[in-house]
């Protein structure tokens, strides 16, 4: 883990726990194995900001929009991203 | 003059970078594909003239990021460091950037910076970043990376002439003054401050975009949608590829007629006519499915939809152990596999690539179809069961539904044990949606035909001609009072089939099948709709389905004069039917997807011991029973 930070706002939370609509930033990501240096890859680093787009239909995957694209993740990837909720940003 | 040694240019990007799109747009159809050494990763280079000097370019596999966890993005690393055999390492680098998405892709750029071959970016998607709002300062981005930049619309062409012109001496070409940070968290701070100085105005979201994703996935339009495409494009492949199949077995069959009229020495006029003229048209017979399959699929996947299409179904697909892309592939392998395996392409993850081809060859491919019909009209009641749904009717789907369970079952299985999760996470980009260029879509169909043809056609007329040597050799003269349908009979219980047949019987006997059942499974090692044709060859019958169909209800064992088919010979025959792989074209296929034998070894082995088993089984519960 790298990069908590004060918590004078709302504590950070698993990005997976996000509903769609909501925006936030990326306070930490999980990278102790390669499945975790993806997610750096793909643009979740520490200070990136992220807007929840939609589930499937089935709930999983969940489409975020980050960086200029978008891009979905699985449950089971994206609870290794820590996201503090941006209070303005919920629906 | 051209150099003796052609200038390699090794194309690197993300996926959905537009790197396909680039490099057709550089080489036409000049592409070669095959694949790299020792891996199932498909490679393509095309040939490139640029003023003067010989070019080739090297369409590496789409990755994220030089730190591979997953064979498509080893390739690349190998590559780049000349690592892999037979393959130089390029002389130079275009890195493809998407516009829109330049905060991200400069992670890689920085990334590829690094390892101080000469490079190039190119820069795509400029259009939709003006339709977005967007606007790109060029100039700058070349300044503050110290690299050559050219933004280029590849389909329409635009600043292609540019970069062509630089690719000529990529030697000239100016360097980073200091090297992009080695840390991931460093180099994304080193990408953010290039992207403030050079990003004059945000691409704000593609409107359009959002506003038909919000029928597309919707939570009930978008499963709805869904079902509604994959109906159509089932539809469009089992239904409308069929008059322009039997069109050309028409066309083969005449051929072979004018063969056997213009040929008068018999043993050359059969060979030309049952053995090449047929061989050649066992190929040509998958075009139209091919073709068909690719067009759509290739339309879906370049407006857009594909990828919309795997995140609406992907949370089912990860039951099994496979994702949302999986799906597709499965659904073409119930018109037929050849395409569908050659639909797994899509899939980036190797190991799920691997998977699906396995269990692909278990849907219901049309194949089957005319034994079924065969069977289930000879010794299946014509009965109703309820309202109009008949007895028939019934087995049928009972036999299409086992296959199709049987296969998410083997995927779930393999899955666990041969074929464990490779650590790779499942991401996927959702592109804008766009308009297709027909340029481009009639390249990509054009180029999966080609390699069907060149990649599995050889294989599939080989095999065929060995097939008809089996089954013409070695000749016996029949006696002279048969007539000519029992002369041909006669002739193929003598040859290596026959005998073969009347070999494997104590094999087959546990399963209820005799000798002529025996002749009819070798010879639908061709493909499977092989046996009824060789069936009624060895019952002497015409090809009609009545006289076919009485002959096998006839038929007694000459021991007992026990009738041959019993409904418990007749179901251990379908379900042996629904789980064998008897087609060379899906094994000449799944060896050249995965570029080893061993591959289709297995396929063919672990479904021939569940053919084996499960019609074992079979024919003793239903003797019981009846």
């Amino acid at each position: 883990m790298q990069g908590k930070s004060d918590s004078n706002h709302a504590p950070d939370c698993a990005l997976n726990t996000l509903t769609p609509g909501q925006t936030g930033w990326v306070t930490a990501v999980d990278t102790d194995d390669p499945r975790g240096r993806r997610l750096l890859d793909l643009g979740f680093l520490p200070g990136t900001s992220l807007r929840v787009l939609r589930r499937a239909p089935l709930g999983d995957p969940v489409l975020y929009e980050l960086r200029g694209y978008r891009v979905c993740l699985r449950n089971e990837d994206s609870l290794r991203v820590r996201v503090r909720v941006d209070p303005g940003g919920a629906k | 003059m051209t150099d003796a040694v052609p200038l390699r240019l090794g194309l690197v990007g993300s996926p959905n970078a537009g790197k396909t799109t680039l490099f057709n747009a550089l080489t036409g159809l000049r592409a070669r594909v095959g694949n790299y050494p020792g891996v199932t990763v498909e490679r393509r280079e095309g040939a490139l003239e640029m003023g003067g000097r010989r070019g080739v370019v090297i369409d590496l596999p789409g990755t994220y990021s030089l730190d591979p966890i997953s064979a498509d993005e080893a390739v690349v690393l190998q590559v780049l460091e000349g690592a892999m055999p037979d393959v130089p390492a390029p002389d130079a680098l275009l890195i493809v950037a998407d516009a829109c998405s330049l905060e991200r892709s400069l992670l890689l750029v920085g990334d590829v910076l690094r390892r101080g071959v000469p490079a190039c970016l190119v820069v795509t998607m400029l259009d939709e970043l003006a339709a977005r709002g967007g606007s790109l300062d060029l100039t700058r981005l070349e300044a503050a990376l110290g690299i050559p930049v050219v933004g280029v619309v590849g389909h329409r062409g635009l600043g292609l002439g540019r970069l062509q012109a630089l690719l000529a001496s990529p030697d000239d070409w100016s360097r980073p003054p200091i090297a992009p940070p080695a840390d991931r968290l460093e180099r994304a701070g080193w990408a953010d401050s290039i992207v403030s100085h050079t990003v004059t105005q945000r691409p704000g979201s593609h409107r359009v975009s959002e506003a038909i994703d919000r029928v597309v996935l919707h939570p009930v339009g978008g499963p709805l949608l869904f079902t509604a495409v994959m109906v159509g494009f089932f539809q469009l492949i089992f239904a409308w590829a069929t008059p322009a199949m039997d069109w050309i077995d028409g066309i083969v069959g005449t051929l072979a007629e004018v063969v056997r009229a213009q040929v008068t020495q018999p043993a050359l006029a059969n060979f030309l006519a049952d053995g090449l003229v047929a061989g050649v048209g066992s190929v040509v017979i998958f075009l139209p499915q091919i073709i068909l399959l690719f067009s759509v699929l290739y339309l879906l996947e370049d407006v857009g939809y594909m990828a919309r299409a795997a995140f609406v179904v992907d949370r089912a697909m990860a039951r099994i152990g496979l994702e949302g892309r999986a799906f597709v592939a499965l659904l073409s392998s119930y018109a037929c596999a050849v395409p569908g395996i050659m639909a797994t392409r899509t899939l980036p993850s190797p190991r799920d690539r691997l998977l699906t081809i396995l269990v692909a060859p278990l849907m219901t491919c049309s194949a089957r179809l005319p034994v079924y019909a065969l069977l289930i009209g000879a010794f299946v009641p014509a009965r109703d069961v309820w309202g109009p749904i008949g007895l028939q009717g019934l087995v049928l789907l009972a036999l299409y539904l086992l296959g199709g369970v049987t296969a998410l079952a083997a995927a779930a299985l393999l899955g666990r044990t041969l074929l464990p999760g490779e650590g790779l996470p499942f991401t996927m980009e959702l592109p804008s949606y766009r308009w297709p260029t027909p340029r481009l879509w009639l390249s990509q169909v054009w180029g999966s035909a080609a390699a069907f043809l060149k990649r599995a056609g050889t294989i599939i007329l080989a095999a065929s001609m060995v097939l008809w040597v089996l089954l013409t050799f070695p000749r016996v003269e029949p006696p002279a009072h048969l007539s000519p349908a029992a002369a041909a009979s006669y002739s193929l219980e003598h040859s290596a089939a026959g005998r073969l047949g009347h070999a494997l019987e104590p094999v087959i006997a546990p399963l209820g099948f005799d000798w002529k059942i025996g002749i009819g499974l070798v010879a639908s090692l061709a493909a499977r709709e092989v046996i009824v044709a060789t069936l009624a060859q060895i019952y002497a019958s015409s090809d009609e389905d009545a006289s076919l169909r009485e002959a096998l209800q006839r038929d007694t064992r000459p021991a007992t004069g026990e009738p041959v088919f019993t409904p418990a010979t007749v179901a251990s025959l379908l379900v042996f039917f629904v789980f064998a792989l008897q087609c060379m074209s899906t094994l000449a296929i799944i060896r050249r997807e995965t570029n080893s034998w061993r591959w289709p070894a297995f396929a063919f082995g672990y479904l021939l011991v569940l053919a084996y088993g499960a019609s074992f089984i079979t024919y003793r519960i239903v003797g019981w029973l009846t």
